[in-house]
C-alpha cells in the first residue's frame, strides 16, 4: 500500500484514503467546439502511459477531498513529489538533486 | 524436429530422453526480415506461426526483451471464453475459441485446453438483466451461453454458496459450457516450436530500443539491444509495454498500463470443476490441473510497470472468494504475482493497421488477452500479410477513438442503478 | 520416554506428555513438540507421499520450508480441517488429529506409486507431448485422468467457523527473525529508545541458538544468554516481541504483512478468540535477519525417508531432544554437518561416517571426528541408497581426479546431508531490491535496496554466531542512525563458536548411468536433475522456462530447498554462470498463508457495508422483499400472504394509480450545489440550461461524460439563486460528486461554488396517486401546495408534520406526485404518520419493482438499464434536455463526432408485443428477419419489459437501430427457445400520453 503526501493536508497517509485520477496536466480545451476530431480524441483518450516519471492526479477522497498532482516513478511506484492542482510540474532533475 | 506423440514419448523414454531436440533454437538476429514482431508472447508467436503457415511468409523474427512467454501469457489466470456481448467481440473471441479447440493438434503441442465451462455469477437484478442480454445476443450469434438458476449453478459448482442471506446473493449465472482454461506456458511454447519449425527466428533477451522510420514515414526496421534489424513490416504485440514501443515510432496510443494481480492456493485434490467469475465482487477462480486454486483480481487503481501491486486489493479479492465459496477460508495462498495490462478507453483491443505504413499493432487486451490468443494472432497475421484488415479484426481500429464507434463491453455491463 | 528421545536434551516439557493421532494411531510427545519432532521421537520418518510419483517421503527439515511432511490437521468439530499443514511447524496439543496425504489406500502401501515405476514416461513436460490422439479422448479420458491425480491434501468441506483478526501497527524498527542477528539488532535499537518489534515464525525465539546450546556468549551458555536477552527486551517498554508470527510480504514503503498464529497450538481455544491476526506494519526501518536455508544434495535416492538436512537433525536433537537416527551417516560439502555429527555422537548416536565431497577439511574437524571414533570419507560421492520406506544404507564412492571409483555401502538408519546454505532473501526480493551473485560463495546476496531495509547475519552470507551478533547489532545501530538517533553496535564475546565453510555443487558425480538416476531437486514436485537437464536440452534456456517446464520450485516450499540446486544444475547444463541464467522471482507470501487471514473481518455482513435508509426497518417489519442496488438494499416489493412478485406488483401499481402509493426514495443521491457561480457551474456540467430556471422550480437534469454518453440523471430543484438541490441515481451519487469536484477543482477553480453530498442527510418519501395531495396537504405548513400555487416541477421549503422539509412536486409515475425530503432522523416518523393518515385512502407501500413499472408506463428511462454507457441523449429520445443555445457543456463536443451523428444508431423506442399477454425478457435481442441463419443480424435489445396492470397488457422499451424511423414496424424478438415473438415499434409513452393525470385538482 502506497503512502501518499497530500499537499493540502500536509500529511503522508495510506493509499486507502486516496483515489487515483489519471494523468495530470491534460487541460480541458477552452472551446472544445473549435477542435478537430483528432484533437478532441487526443484530449479524451491519448495518454503518455510513461514508463518512468509520470505526472498524475490523485484525490484525497477520504480526507480533504482535494485533487492534487504527483510525480511518481511507474517502474518503482515511488513518489518523487506531490503538488497542488494548478501548480506547474516540478523539474525532475531539480527534485533528484535536492534529495 | 520430433513429432510429439505417445509413441515418441515412449521411444525417447527408452533412450533416457537424451534425443529430444530443442523445441526452438535460440537465434541471433539476421540483418533483415520481411516481418518483425515485437513481443514473444502467445499473440506475437502465434502471429509469426500463422504468417508462416497461412501466408507463406517465413522470413520472420519475433523479438523479445526477456524470455518468451514471460509477460502476460505466463502470468494470467488462463480463462478462455467467448460469451461477449457485442457482435464484434463475440466474433473475435469465438473465432479464437474455434482455434483453441484444435490448437493442440494444430501445433502438435498439448496446450491442455479444458472445456470445463465458465460460469459468471449474477448478484443483483441489474446483473440478471445484463447476463440475459449477453445470453440472448450470444445465442443469436451462435455462441453458447445459458442461464442457470442458483440451484443449477450450485449443481454445476458444488462449493458455491447460494444462500439468499449472503451479502452478495447469487441470483443466477450465465454458463458457457464450451469455455474453460488452457495451460498458459504451453501456448507460448507450442507456438514458438511450431513457428520455429517453419523458419521463424525467435530472438530472446533483445529489448527493442526504437522503431525506425524512413524519410517517407514508413517503417524501416527496429533498433534493438543487438543492433539495427531491417524490416518493411513491424507488428507490435507488447502488451503493457506497447505505449513505450509505439511512442518510439511517433505513434501515441490511447492506452494505460495497470498492475493486475493473481494468486494460487496450495494444491488440493479436485474440488472445483469449472471456472467461476464474479464481476460484481471482482473475483475469478478455477482449479488448475495441478490442484491449485487459481484466483484473479481486478486491476490496482494506479498505472504502473512495477509488477508489484498492493495488499488491499489482494485482501479484497481473497475476501470475495471466501464470501462466494466459504469452504475455502482455511485454504492457504501459495504465491501471488503481478502482471502489467494495457487498457484502452473502451476496454476492447486495438488490432490492425496504424497511421504508419508498415506498422501494425495488437494491444489493449486489458485483463482478457489470453483467451483471444489464437484469434488475435491469426487475424493479425492476415492483416500484416495483406496489409488490410481481416473481417473479424476490422472493427478494432485505432480510428474508432476519433470517430466514436467504440466497442464498449465495460460500459455495456453498465453500472448499477 | 520413547526410544528416540534423549534424556537431558531439548527444550520440550517432559513433564507434560501430549497425546495426538497420526493416521488414526495415537502417539505421545511433549508440550513444545511439533508433529514432526513427536513422530520422530517415536521412530516415524515416513510422513507423506510425493506429488507425481507418490514416492514415500520423510521429513527433511525442522522448519517452515518443509516440502515433504505435509499433513491434514483437524481439532475436531465441523469446519476446522485443513490440508497441507507443515508437520514441522504444527505444535502438538491434546486432541490434535493429523493424517498423511496423497496416498491410497495407506501411507505405507500406495497404489499411486505405480507412477514411480513408469517414471521414464513421466519426464518433465511429458503432458505437453502426448494425450493429443485421438482428439476426442482429451476431454473424455485424458484430462479427467490428469485432474484426478492433482493436488496433495483434500479441500475443506465445511464453512470455517473461526475468526481472523487484523490490526495496524506502526514502529520505528521491525526486526524479522530472532536468531542471534535479529536479537542483537533488537537489543541495540531498543537500548537506543527506538520503538522495536521483533517477530519470529517459530513458537519460541532464538533461531539457530536453540540448536546450538554449546556456544557461549559473554560468558553465558547460549540458552542462558537467550533468557537474559529476552528478559532485557521484555523490560523495555519500547520493545515488543511476537512469536508464531510470519512476515509474509514486504510491500511498498516499508509496509510488512505479518500473520500471527494465535490458537493453532492450543488444546482449549477460548471462546471467540481469533485464530490468526494479520498485522499491517508500517515500519520506519526494517531489519531482515532471516538466516539461511540449508541446501539438500542431489543424488540417486536422496529422497528416501530417513534422509534429512543435517541442520534439521541438529535442531531435532538440541531443541526437541530427539535423535533422528541412532546410526546416521553424514553427507556433506559444508563444515556445519560435521558439528551436527559431533552433537549426534555426543548424544549417544553411533555416527557411522562423515562423507564429505571436498578433498580436505580443517584439521580441527578431522581431529574431533577421530576423537569420537567417526570414520571420515573425504572426496567421496554418494550414488544411491538402500531402503524404500526408510533408508538402510548409503552407497558411496571415492572420487579421484574426477573419476568415480568403486562403491561400497554404509549401513545406517539416517543420512544427514548439507549441500551448503542459501541466504534467505525472500522478503528482500519482494521489494524488487536487486541481488548480486557472489562468485566465491556461489550465492545471491542483497544488492541495491529500494526500501529502508537492513539485512543482517546469514541472510547476507555471514557465518557463525559471533559474526551474526556483531552484524545484527550493526544493523540495529544503522537503523537507529537512519532515524536520526544515536547508537553504537554492541560487542559480544563468543566462545565455542562454530564457524565454517563449504562449497556448493550440482548433482553428485556417479558411476551409474545419470540418465537413470532419480536424484531429486524438488522433493514435493518430484523434479529430478535429469528433468532439469532435459528442459535445457529442449531449449529452455531461461531459469523461468526451466522452472515452468519442470515445475521445479513451484511446490509449497516455493523453491526454498530446490531453487539454488536447480539453478546450479541448469547453469551447468547451459555452460553458463548462474547469474546469466537468472533467478526466479520470490513472490509473497513467504510461507503459505490462510485465506482467512487475508480476508480478516471482511466476511458475511462485513464483507461490504449494506447501506440502509431510515425507513428500512419499517419495510422489514412490513414484510418487504429487498433487492441489492449498488451498496444499498432497497425494498423491492411488499408481498401480502400468498402473493408472488408478479401479483404484489400488480396490486401495488393498481393501488397507486387508483388512489395512493407511498415509496421510500431515500437512496436517491443528493448533492447541494451552492455559491454565486452555481448557475454557471450547472450550465457547464449538465446538458440542460439552468439560467432561466426560477427559484422554486425544478427540472429534469441530464449529465454526460466527456465522451458524450449518458452518465446520470435526476430532478434538480432551484432552492435559491445560488443553491441547487441536485438528485442523482441511487448508484451514481459518489461518481457524480467526484466528477463535479474534478471539474470544479481542476478545470474551473475560478468558479465560486461549493458541493456537498447530502444523500444521508435527507430521507425522501414519494407520494404518488390521485389522492396524494389530499393526504399531504393537512401536514404542510408554510407553503400552499394547491394545484395552482404549486404546479408540477416545483419545490418549496416548508414543514411537513412539523418537520423541516424540502418538498418537491414531481412525478416518476405519471400520477400526481410529491417527494418530501426531511432530515433523515425524522424519516421514519414522517413515514409512519403518513402511513397512518393514509389508511383512509388505502395507502399502499410500493417497492422498486412497482416504481420501475410505473415509470416504464410513462416512458421514463432508468440510466444504466435503458442506457448502457453507449447511449447519447438523442439516442435515448431525450435530446430535448440539451440546452441548444449553450456554447459548451461536458460531453457536448463528443456529440459531434462522425459516428455519433451517423445514421443507424440505436435509439430508444417502445415495443408492444402482438400478443398482449407475452412479456418479453429484458435483455432479449431484436431482429428484423426471424428466419435468417445464425449468426443473426441483431438490431437492438429489450431494455425494460413489464406487465402493465394499468394497460392490461405487456409493455417494453428497447434500443433499436434507426428506431425512430421504424414506428409501427413489426420486429421480432426470439425467446429462450428461439421462437420469434413479433412486436410493434411504438413511442415510449404507453400510459396517459397527454399527461392529464398530473392535473388532479
Amino acid at each position: 500500500m502506497l503512502l501518499i503526501h497530500c499537499p493540502y493536508c500536509d500529511d503522508t497517509l495510506p493509499e486507502l484514503e486516496f483515489a487515483y485520477a489519471g494523468e495530470a496536466h491534460i487541460a480541458r480545451p477552452a472551446d472544445p467546439s473549435k477542435l478537430s476530431d483528432e484533437e478532441w480524441r487526443d484530449f479524451l483518450f491519448i495518454r503518455t502511459n510513461v514508463k518512468g516519471v509520470h505526472a498524475e492526479r490523485w484525490r484525497h477522497i477520504h480526507g480533504c477531498g482535494r485533487f492534487f498532482n504527483a510525480l511518481r516513478d511507474t517502474v518503482s511506484d515511488r513518489f518523487l513529489t506531490t503538488y497542488k492542482a494548478g501548480e506547474a510540474r516540478p523539474d525532475v532533475q531539480t527534485l533528484e538533486a535536492a534529495e | 524436429m520430433t513429432h510429439f506423440s505417445g509413441f515418441s514419448l515412449l521411444k525417447n523414454a527408452l533412450s533416457g530422453h537424451k534425443n529430444w531436440p530443442e523445441q526452438w533454437p535460440d537465434k541471433q538476429p539476421k540483418g533483415e526480415y520481411d516481418v518483425i514482431i515485437v513481443g514473444a508472447g502467445g499473440h506475437g508467436l502465434g502471429a509469426a506461426y500463422y504468417l508462416a503457415k497461412e501466408h507463406g511468409i517465413t522470413n520472420v523474427a519475433v523479438i523479445e526483451k526477456g524470455w518468451l512467454g514471460g509477460g502476460n501469457t505466463g502470468r494470467n489466470t488462463t480463462i478462455i471464453r467467448s460469451n461477449y456481448l457485442y457482435d464484434e467481440s463475440a466474433k473475435l473471441y469465438d473465432h479464437a475459441l474455434d482455434l483453441w479447440e484444435n490448437l493442440s493438434t494444430e501445433l502438435n503441442y498439448n496446450v491442455m485446453y479444458s472445456k470445463r465451462g465458465v460460469m459468471m455469477l449474477a448478484h443483483n437484478v441489474h446483473d440478471v438483466q445484463s447476463f440475459q442480454r449477453h445470453i440472448h445476443a450470444n445465442r443469436l450469434n451462435g455462441v453458447d451461453n445459458q442461464w442457470l438458476t442458483p440451484k443449477q449453478a450450485k449443481e454445476f459448482c458444488p462449493p458455491l454458496n447460494i444462500s439468499p442471506d449472503a451479502r452478495y446473493p447469487v441470483m443466477g449465472a450465465a454458463l458457457q459450457k464450451r469455455a474453460g482454461t488452457a495451460r498458459h506456458d504451453a501456448v507460448a511454447w507450442g507456438y514458438a516450436r511450431a513457428a520455429a519449425k517453419r523458419g521463424v527466428d525467435i530472438i530472446q533477451n533483445c529489448p527493442v530500443i526504437a522503431i525506425r522510420r524512413g524519410a517517407d514515414g514508413s517503417v524501416e526496421g527496429v533498433d534493438t539491444a543487438k543492433g539495427f534489424i531491417k524490416a518493411k513490416k513491424v507488428a507490435v504485440s507488447a502488451a503493457g509495454h506497447t505505449s513505450v514501443v509505439m511512442d518510439s515510432a511517433g505513434v501515441r496510443m490511447p492506452l494505460e498500463s495497470y498492475p493486475l494481480q493473481a494468486l494460487v492456493s496450495e494444491p488440493i485434490k479436485p474440488v472445483f470443476p469449472c471456472v467461476v467469475m464474479s464481476n460484481t465482487v471482482h473475483a475469478y477462480i478455477s482449479q488448475s490441473d495441478k490442484g491449485e486454486l487459481v484466483i484473479g483480481s481486478g486491476t490496482d487503481q494506479y498505472t504502473s510497470y512495477s509488477q508489484r501491486g498492493g495488499l488491499p486489493l489482494i485482501e479484497h479479492t481473497v475476501a470475495a472468494i471466501c464470501e462466494v465459496f466459504p469452504i475455502f477460508n482455511r485454504m492457504r495462498m501459495l504465491r501471488k504475482w503481478g502482471g502489467i495490462v494495457d487498457v484502452t478507453p473502451d476496454r476492447s483491443a486495438i488490432l490492425g493497421k496504424t497511421p504508419v505504413k508498415g506498422l501494425y499493432v495488437n494491444c489493449g487486451w486489458g485483463t482478457g488477452g489470453f483467451k483471444a490468443t489464437p484469434g488475435a494472432a491469426h487475424t493479425l497475421a492476415w492483416t500484416v500479410a495483406k496489409d488490410e484488415p481481416h473481417p473479424i479484426n476490422a472493427p478494432f481500429t485505432l480510428e474508432r477513438f476519433t470517430t466514436g464507434r467504440l466497442i464498449d463491453e465495460a460500459a455495456a455491463a453498465a453500472v448499477a442503478h | 520416554m520413547t526410544e528416540y528421545r534423549v534424556k537431558g536434551r531439548g527444550r520440550v516439557n517432559t513433564g507434560k506428555p501430549v497425546k495426538f493421532t497420526f493416521d488414526d494411531r495415537t502417539y505421545q510427545g511433549f508440550e513444545g513438540d511439533t508433529v514432526a519432532s513427536a513422530l520422530l521421537a517415536n521412530g516415524v520418518h515416513l510422513m507423506g507421499r510425493s506429488f507425481k510419483y507418490h514416492r514415500p517421503r520423510g521429513v527433511v527439515t525442522a522448519s517452515s520450508e518443509e516440502p515433504n511432511a505435509l499433513v491434514g490437521t483437524t481439532r475436531g468439530g465441523k469446519g476446522r480441517f485443513e490440508p497441507n499443514t507443515r508437520a514441522t511447524m504444527q505444535e502438538i496439543y491434546p486432541g490434535l488429529k493429523t493424517e498423511s496425504q496423497n496416498k491410497w489406500p495407506s501411507l505405507k502401501f500406495d497404489v499411486g506409486a505405480i507412477n514411480d515405476r513408469l517414471y521414464m514416461l513421466f519426464s518433465a513436460g511429458f503432458y505437453y507431448k502426448t494425450f493429443m490422439w485421438p482428439r476426442s479422448f482429451w476431454d473424455s479420458v485424458y484430462e479427467p485422468f490428469i485432474r484426478k491425480a492433482a493436488g496433495l491434501g483434500k479441500a475443506p468441506t465445511e464453512v470455517d467457523p473461526d475468526i481472523y483478526a487484523s490490526r495496524y501497527l506502526h514502529c520505528d524498527v521491525l526486526v524479522v527473525g530472532s536468531g542471534p542477528a535479529g536479537i542483537a539488532a533488537a537489543l541495540t535499537a531498543g537500548r537506543a529508545g527506538s520503538k522495536v518489534v521483533l517477530v519470529d515464525e517459530n513458537s519460541e525465539m532464538g533461531g539457530t541458538l536453540l540448536s546450538e546450546p554449546s556456544v557461549s556468549i559473554d560468558g553465558q551458555p547460549a540458552w542462558d544468554w537467550l533468557e537474559s536477552a529476552f528478559a532485557e527486551l521484555d523490560r523495555m517498554p519500547n520493545v515488543s516481541r511476537m512469536t508464531r508470527t510470519t512476515a509474509i510480504g514486504y510491500y511498498h514503503q516499508n509496509m510488512i504483512g505479518l500473520v500471527q498464529k494465535l490458537t493453532d497450538h492450543m488444546a482449549d481455544v477460548p471462546e471467540g478468540a481469533p485464530r490468526e491476526r494479520m498485522w499491517r506494519v508500517r515500519a520506519k526501518e526494517v531489519v531482515l535477519a532471516q538466516g539461511a536455508i540449508e541446501r539438500p544434495m542431489v543424488f540417486h535416492g536422496n529422497d528416501t525417508p530417513g534422509i534429512m538436512m543435517s541442520g534439521a537433525a541438529q535442531t531435532f536433537l538440541n531443541r526437541f531432544g530427539v535423535l533422528v537416527g541412532k546410526a546416521p551417516v553424514m553427507l556433506t560439502s559444508h563444515d556445519s554437518a560435521w558439528y551436527s555429527a559431533f552433537d549426534m555422537a555426543d548424544a549417544g548416536a553411533k555416527v557411522v561416517a562423515i562423507v564429505d565431497t571436498r578433498e580436505d577439511v580443517a584439521q580441527a574437524l578431522k581431529d574431533e571426528a577421530q576423537a569420537r571414533g567417526i570414520k571420515t570419507y573425504l572426496s567421496y560421492t554418494a550414488t544411491g541408497t538402500k531402503g524404500r520406506l526408510r533408508v538402510k544404507a548409503l552407497r558411496v564412492n571415492p572420487v579421484r581426479d574426477g573419476k568415480v571409483g568403486a562403491a561400497h555401502m554404509l549401513f545406517c538408519d539416517a543420512v544427514l546431508v548439507c549441500g551448503g546454505w542459501t541466504p534467505s532473501l525472500h522478503l528482500f526480493s519482494h521489494t524488487k531490491g536487486s541481488l548480486h551473485w557472489d562468485e566465491e560463495a556461489k550465492v545471491y546476496l542483497p544488492g541495491r535496496k529500494t526500501e529502508d531495509v537492513h539485512i543482517a547475519g546469514a541472510g547476507r552470507g555471514l557465518w557463525g554466531v559471533a559474526t551474526a551478533l556483531e552484524d545484527g547489532s550493526k544493523a540495529g545501530a544503522d537503523a537507529v542512525k537512519s532515524l536520526g538517533g544515536k547508537a553504537g553496535p554492541a560487542t559480544y564475546e563468543v566462545a565455542d563458536d562454530r564457524t565454517g565453510t563449504g562449497i556448493t555443487q550440482k548433482e553428485l558425480p556417479t558411476d551409474r548411468s545419470p540418465g537413470k538416476a532419480k536424484a531429486f531437486v524438488d522433493f514435493q514436485n518430484d523434479v529430478t536433475a535429469k528433468d532439469i537437464r532435459l528442459a535445457v536440452r529442449e531449449g529452455m534456456k531461461s531459469i523461468e522456462h526451466v522452472k515452468r517446464y519442470t515445475t521445479n520450485g513451484m511446490a509449497t516450499d516455493q523453491g526454498k530447498l530446490s531453487n539454488m540446486n536447480g539453478l546450479t544444475i541448469a547453469s551447468d547444463a547451459l555452460g553458463k554462470e548462474a547469474p546469466q541464467v537468472g533467478l526466479t522471482t520470490f513472490r509473497p507470501p513467504y510461507t503459505p498463508t490462510t485465506f482467512g487471514a487475508f480476508a480478516g473481518y471482511h466476511k458475511g455482513t462485513h464483507f461490504e457495508v449494506t447501506r440502509k435508509t431510515p425507513i428500512d426497518s419499517w419495510a422489514e417489519e412490513n414484510g418487504a422483499e429487498f433487492e441489492p442496488v449498488a451498496l444499498w438494499r432497497r425494498a423491492w416489493y411488499f408481498p401480502k400472504a400468498g402473493e408472488d412478485m408478479h401479483k404484489a406488483v400488480a396490486r401495488e401499481c393498481k393501488a397507486t394509480r387508483e388512489s395512493l402509493g407511498i415509496f421510500d426514495a431515500s437512496t436517491l443521491g443528493k448533492i447541494e450545489v451552492s455559491g454565486p457561480d452555481a448557475t454557471e457551474f450547472m450550465n457547464r456540467m449538465y446538458t440542460n440550461p439552468w439560467t432561466k430556471l426560477g427559484v422554486g422550480r425544478a427540472r429534469y437534469g441530464l449529465l454526460l461524460g466527456e465522451d458524450g454518453f449518458i452518465r446520470d440523471d435526476g430532478v434538480i430543484g432551484r432552492m435559491r439563486d445560488d443553491l441547487f438541490h441536485v438528485t442523482t441515481t441511487t448508484g451514481g451519487a459518489p461518481r457524480v460528486l467526484n466528477m463535479m469536484e474534478d471539474y470544479l477543482q481542476t478545470e474551473w477553480p475560478e468558479l465560486k461554488v461549493w458541493l456537498t453530498s447530502t444523500t444521508e442527510e435527507w430521507a425522501t418519501i414519494a407520494l404518488n396517486g390521485p389522492n396524494a395531495r389530499k393526504l399531504l396537504e393537512p401536514f404542510v405548513e408554510g407553503a400552499d401546495i394547491s394545484a395552482d400555487a404549486f404546479p408540477h416541477m416545483s419545490v418549496v421549503e416548508c414543514t411537513v408534520a412539523g418537520f423541516p422539509s424540502r418538498l418537491f412536486r414531481i412525478s416518476f409515475t405519471g400520477e400526481l406526485g410529491f417527494e418530501i425530503n426531511v432530515p433523515a432522523r425524522h424519516g421514519k416518523a414522517l413515514w409512519e404518520k403518513l402511513w397512518e393518515a393514509g389508511q383512509q385512502y388505502d395507502i399502499c407501500p410500493y417497492g422498486t419493482e412497482t416504481m420501475h413499472v410505473l415509470r416504464a408506463e410513462k416512458g421514463f428511462i432508468i440510466v444504466g438499464q435503458d442506457t448502457d454507457g453507449t447511449v447519447t441523449p438523442h439516442d435515448a429520445g431525450i435530446g430535448w434536455a440539451i440546452g441548444k443555445m449553450k456554447p459548451d457543456f461536458v460531453g457536448k463536443r463528443s456529440l459531434a463526432r462522425p459516428d455519433i451523428v451517423a445514421p443507424g444508431r440505436k435509439q430508444l423506442v417502445g415495443l408492444l408485443t402482438e400478443d398482449p399477454k407475452t412479456v418479453l425478457t429484458e435483455g432479449a435481442q431484436i431482429v428484423d428477419d426471424p428466419k435468417q441463419a445464425k449468426p443473426m443480424k441483431m438490431i437492438g435489445h429489450v431494455t425494460s419489459s413489464y406487465w402493465s396492470e394499468a394497460l392490461g397488457r405487456s409493455i417494453a422499451m428497447a434500443v433499436v437501430e434507426g428506431g425512430f424511423d421504424r414506428m409501427d414496424q413489426t420486429l421480432h424478438v426470439p425467446d429462450e427457445s428461439g421462437n420469434p415473438i413479433p412486436a410493434k415499434v411504438t413511442g415510449t409513452v404507453f400510459y396517459d400520453p397527454a399527461g392529464d393525470r398530473l392535473k388532479v385538482e
